[in-house]
């Protein structure tokens, strides 16, 4: 008897769960609190955490309505086919334009997103640095140095990290410039730089573990924000910062998911968050978190923080980011071309 | 010779000791057995938690109470509760039918629960974005109803019953089919119904067993990472279990945090083991063909 009475106790617990768990997110009402969720990359953790305390703040200040930000943080790529599976980003903030161009064309946002909001609708930028052990004991000054024998190098997979293409294209356009536009010489040249990766991590931030816990490697080829990140939650004593000669200028994007906004009843909140983003407030916290401020004033309050580098974009020598993820990260491109592990 | 005078001396006492090797190779065994042990269980499990106290005890106190990682303990309790129930009951009877009747189609049934095991854990996740995702199969339709699978708690769910669904039909098939039908044949000639035949005649025969594959799978089921990982989709207090939030504060340089919560888990698990090692223990104590020795 009492085992049936425990059958029946279980039959209970388990129609509750499933009934608990089985019910749906209530959306946001003209008026209750509402809750977002922002489909980001991987180096933006620490900066999001800060960004959306300050836009509830500032919200609910302004309107009296309450928001919660949730957050979703992976490789960029990644993120992206999450948010084509079904992911309800009402905002993605990613790594690169190429990724929401994607999650266009599965006809969540329109195809000209990228004009909805100021400069390219990335309001912050950043770029590509160096980060090495203390002392540089392999005497790394630039791109030319990641190539020679004997340099263990760690960047990400750029099938799935937006970070990792903008690596990719940075040592790229460094080759270009060098060898007078030849692309062949440039491709020899990647090729020559991927030949020292012994471990391609899926995200950026996995490879900044795998430099700085794990122990591998010589040189990091990072996000400057998360070289920044991994100086000061590290140990100024560890690393140190390379600087090259020339970097990308890396735009990262953000955008409302359209689709799942007015599904969610979000579209108003969303291009609010967005719109935070360039504001005053919004532009220094991302200074705060080594990202690069659109703003002039902000940009200048911040300079001594971020080290002068030349910096070309994209659309300058890829002529935009479909065509450069057509060339050199689609199956087939230049990457699959010279990348063969284990050799 | 020895060996056989050791056997027949040992049978008159009341703990048979069957083991004729020297010394030096039982030392050696017993020696290599518990340095494996130390080395690859214990020293990692005392790493977790020194680890996780190590900024003292309000740092571990404040990362366990932390609001994220009290959604994680909480879902990955929800789910283990929705899972373990279920598989307990798709265990029991595919148990019963595989080993109480013969039917076409029998063998391809073992094989295909044994399935979950064969499959790495990121491919049966893949396997449920590809059918429920937005994109998937059976997603437009989701969608229309308005239903979120995957990227929410139904798919953790789902993956975690796919994973987990072997441990219990696994665990009774064995023990059912050696115990074979005949005291199930005679309860019915004697004119038991057949739910009276299983709660007073199957049950208490496997139940030892039954509780054991219960204890593997909410194990497996609290502490499943690769398919989860795939349908989670990441939201932090929403669709993060435990394991993943492992992985998050990892990866944010909270190395505190991180064992602290690694320490709930490997809490849970402990629990779970001192429950395996008490059913094991009772059972030993009331074997459950004690009355086939009368």
């Amino acid at each position: 008897m009492r085992s049936r009475f425990l059958w029946l106790a279980m039959a209970v617990v388990l129609l509750l769960t499933a009934g608990c768990a089985a019910k749906p997110t209530t959306p946001g009402t003209a008026t209750g609190p509402v809750e977002l969720l922002n489909v980001s990359y991987d180096p933006t953790r620490e900066f999001y955490q800060a960004f959306n305390a300050a836009f509830a703040a500032h919200y609910e200040a302004k309107t009296g309505r309450k928001v919660t930000v949730k957050q979703s943080h992976g490789g960029s790529g990644k993120q992206a086919r999450s948010v084509i599976d079904g992911l309800e980003a009402d905002v993605v903030t990613l790594a690169l334009a190429y990724d929401i161009d994607a999650i266009a064309g599965a006809g969540l946002l329109p195809a000209d997103w990228q004009k909805r909001l100021a400069s390219n609708s990335a309001p912050y930028t950043s770029t590509i640095v160096f980060l090495v052990r203390k002392g540089n004991p392999k005497a790394i000054k630039d791109w030319d140095d990641l190539i020679k024998p004997g340099v263990s190098v760690i960047t990400p997979n750029p099938k799935t990290s937006g970070g990792a293409r903008w690596n990719y294209l940075a040592a790229w356009g460094y080759a270009l410039r060098k060898y007078g536009n030849d692309e062949a010489k440039a491709k020899a040249f990647v090729g020559q730089l991927l030949k020292n990766v012994p471990v391609l991590d899926s995200g950026a931030r996995a490879s900044t573990t795998t430099f700085v816990e794990r122990q591998i490697g010589d040189v990091l080829i990072s996000w400057e924000n998360e070289a920044f990140l991994a100086l000061n939650e590290l140990g100024k004593d560890q690393f140190e910062i390379v600087v090259p000669s020339v970097s990308i200028l890396a735009e990262p994007p953000v955008a409302v998911v359209d689709k799942v906004a007015a599904k969610r009843h979000t579209t108003e909140v969303a291009q609010a968050y967005l719109d935070y983003l360039y504001t005053e407030a919004g532009q220094e916290l991302a200074a705060r978190f080594y990202f690069r401020p659109r703003m002039e004033s902000v940009a200048a309050k911040y300079a001594p923080a971020f080290p002068q580098v030349e910096l070309f974009t994209v659309d300058e020598l890829f002529g935009g980011w479909q065509q450069a993820q057509q060339t050199h990260f689609n199956d087939g491109g230049t990457f699959d071309q010279i990348y063969q592990p284990g050799q | 010779m020895a060996g056989h005078a050791g056997r027949s001396a040992g049978t008159a006492t009341s703990a048979p000791r069957v083991s004729t090797e020297p010394l030096a190779v039982r030392c050696v065994l017993i020696g290599l057995a518990l340095a494996f042990l130390f080395l690859f269980l214990i020293a990692p499990v005392v790493m977790v938690f020194s680890q996780a106290l190590g900024k003292g005890v309000a740092a571990y106190l404040a990362a366990v109470t932390d609001p994220e990682a009290m959604a994680a303990l909480r879902l990955t309790l929800i789910v283990a509760a929705i899972v373990v129930p279920i598989n307990l009951i798709f265990g029991l009877a595919a148990a019963w039918a595989i080993t109480k009747f013969r039917f076409p189609g029998k063998n391809l049934l073992i094989t295909l629960i044994d399935l979950p095991f064969a499959i790495s854990p990121v491919v049966s996740g893949l396997i449920f974005v590809l059918l429920f995702g937005a994109r998937g199969l059976a997603g437009p339709w989701l969608e229309a109803a308005g239903w979120k699978v995957i990227f929410a708690v139904p798919g953790i769910v789902i993956s975690t019953l796919f994973v987990t669904a072997p441990f219990i039909a696994r665990e009774l098939i064995p023990l059912m089919q050696a115990q074979g039908a005949e005291e199930e044949e005679a309860a019915m000639i004697l004119g038991a119904s057949g739910w009276q035949t299983f709660w007073r005649v199957t049950l208490p025969k496997i139940k030892w067993g039954l509780l054991y594959g219960v204890i593997l799978c909410n194990a497996r089921a609290m502490g499943e990472f690769g398919a989860v990982s795939v349908v989670s989709g990441h939201i932090r207090g929403i669709t993060n279990t435990l394991p993943l939030h492992v992985e998050i504060l990892y990866n944010e340089y909270n190395f505190t945090g991180a064992f602290a919560v690694s320490s709930l888990l490997a809490l849970l698990a402990l629990v779970t083991l001192i429950a395996k090692s008490l059913v094991e223990w009772r059972s030993n104590h009331n074997p459950p063909d004690r009355r086939e020795k009368r």
